[in-house]
């Protein structure tokens, strides 16, 4: 990493300090070279009501989604869109955002399937920054191209497929979905759109720890101790474990992958970005309702 | 073709047709900021207010119909949430001044019409869909009552 570290001592605790910078260290790197502010939120016109100076916009929908397949862009649209923003392969890009950084780390897993090395989220996004009265400016983006390398795009090691949770039984899973997700209440957040599943409950044996959980009021993480808790003593999760974590869309666990990866610690954690849209709607895929995780389902 | 629709609705439908995808975000960011405040009466009396929660953030509609069958629209989201508060402020000015009749046959793909889909995605054009369909759904309750 080329960029120096932020060396704030509640980061230190954590597996990877390197992955997290604050509010302070923003303010002091806004003019640092080889530094990229990125803005990623749910709201799509977020960013143009204020922003970070310097700060440029990724859409996960407008963006990073292809418009047609239910896939991420390739290799050469990443090249591009990172390049019209201004982002080499060696910058050290700092993302940030709404909704306790919910959108803000989905960002940051697509970048790392495509092997970004320095990428790191500011811990407590828009929220911790409003609450120090720090500035936004409605400066339109402005970023001068630069040249960033066609990369494949590397989905093995952090993200899985329907086939790759039906063979993982046996191992953790993590629910991140709210509790009434999670018994089969309902199919959708409360208060978020229907995105068509036609089943409800939840994958055997999967834990229910929903992602927010992982934050506290001020949108910052929490503490390495409220965390090992939180996914240790709660969730049974246990050094050398191969854990895969799923919500509806992906969005709620790749922000679950960014703790129990750069934050815990845990080597090989996937995101199931099908998640329960995929799942609730798949035909003779096992489904547990209610609040128990339920047992391993017989092989089918 | 498609059949000219009613007052605002049309002229707004060609506004952003007319732009190219970044300046139809930019002109959705105009009319959030030009969402109106609630009148007085409804700040007073928060449930008076039906939450739309097809939305992803929390906005409220009230429909209210005059004497003469027009329909007075009225709705409130946080300023955090721009699009959605553009979703609203896109119907309450494009059904300003219609009737009973004209707000109900307002179609039902409207939103979809409007040449958003591609830069706010289709998942977030559904809140306005449900907007309007909330909104005529209001006023067939109250014409039923």
């Amino acid at each position: 990493m080329a960029v120096e570290v932020d060396t704030t001592p509640k980061f230190a605790e954590y597996a990877h300090p390197e992955r997290l910078v604050s509010a302070e260290w923003v303010e002091a790197h806004l003019d640092t070279p080889g530094v990229v502010v990125v803005e990623s939120d749910e709201d799509v016109l977020l960013y143009e009501t204020g922003h970070i100076r310097g700060a440029v916009k990724i859409d996960w929908h407008t963006d990073l989604n292809d418009p047609v397949e239910r896939d991420y862009i390739d290799g050469a649209e990443f090249a591009d869109l990172l390049g019209r923003k201004g982002i080499s392969r060696d910058s050290t890009v700092v993302i940030y955002g709404d909704k306790n950084n919910w959108w803000a780390a989905y960002a940051l897993w697509v970048f790392t399937l495509f092997g970004h090395d320095d990428v790191r989220l500011l811990d407590g996004g828009r929220a911790k920054w409003e609450a120090d009265g720090r500035e936004y400016t409605t400066a339109a983006e402005s970023a001068e191209s630069v040249e960033y390398p066609v990369v494949e795009r590397d989905d093995a090691a952090i993200r899985a497929f329907k086939e790759d949770v039906l063979a993982h039984f046996g191992n953790p899973l993590i629910d991140v979905r709210s509790p009434e997700e999670y018994s089969g209440a309902r199919t959708t957040a409360p208060a978020y759109p229907e995105e068509g599943a036609l089943r409800a409950g939840h994958i055997p044996t999967a834990m229910s720890v929903p992602w927010g959980k992982a934050a506290a009021d001020d949108g910052t993480f929490r503490t390495l101790d409220e965390l090992n808790a939180l996914y240790r003593d709660g969730a049974g999760l246990t050094d050398g474990d191969n854990v895969i974590a799923y919500c509806r869309i992906g969005e709620r666990s790749a922000h679950t992958w960014f703790v129990l990866t750069h934050l815990l610690g845990f080597e090989g954690v996937r995101n199931y970005d099908g998640s329960w849209t995929e799942w609730g709607s798949a035909v003779r895929v096992p489904i547990v309702r209610g609040t128990e995780p339920g047992d391993v389902p017989a092989a089918r | 073709m498609t059949d000219l629709l009613p007052g605002e609705l049309e002229t707004i439908r060609t506004d952003f047709r007319e732009l190219g995808l970044k300046d139809r975000l930019q002109l959705l960011l105009e009319f959030s900021n030009e969402l109106p405040e609630l009148p007085a009466h409804y700040l007073e009396h928060p449930d008076l207010l039906e939450r739309v929660e097809e939305c992803q953030s929390p906005v409220f509609i009230f429909v209210d119909i005059d004497e003469e069958n027009i329909v007075h629209l009225y709705a409130t989201a946080p300023r955090e949430s721009p699009t959605t508060r553009g979703f609203a402020s896109i119907l309450v000015q494009g059904l300003k001044g219609l009737t009973v009749d004209q707000v109900l046959g307002v179609p039902d793909d409207y939103p979809q019409d409007l040449g958003l889909t591609e830069a706010v995605s289709p998942l977030r054009i559904r809140g306005m869909t449900a907007l309007l369909g909330r909104t005529k759904r209001q006023i067939r309750e109250k014409l039923a009552a």
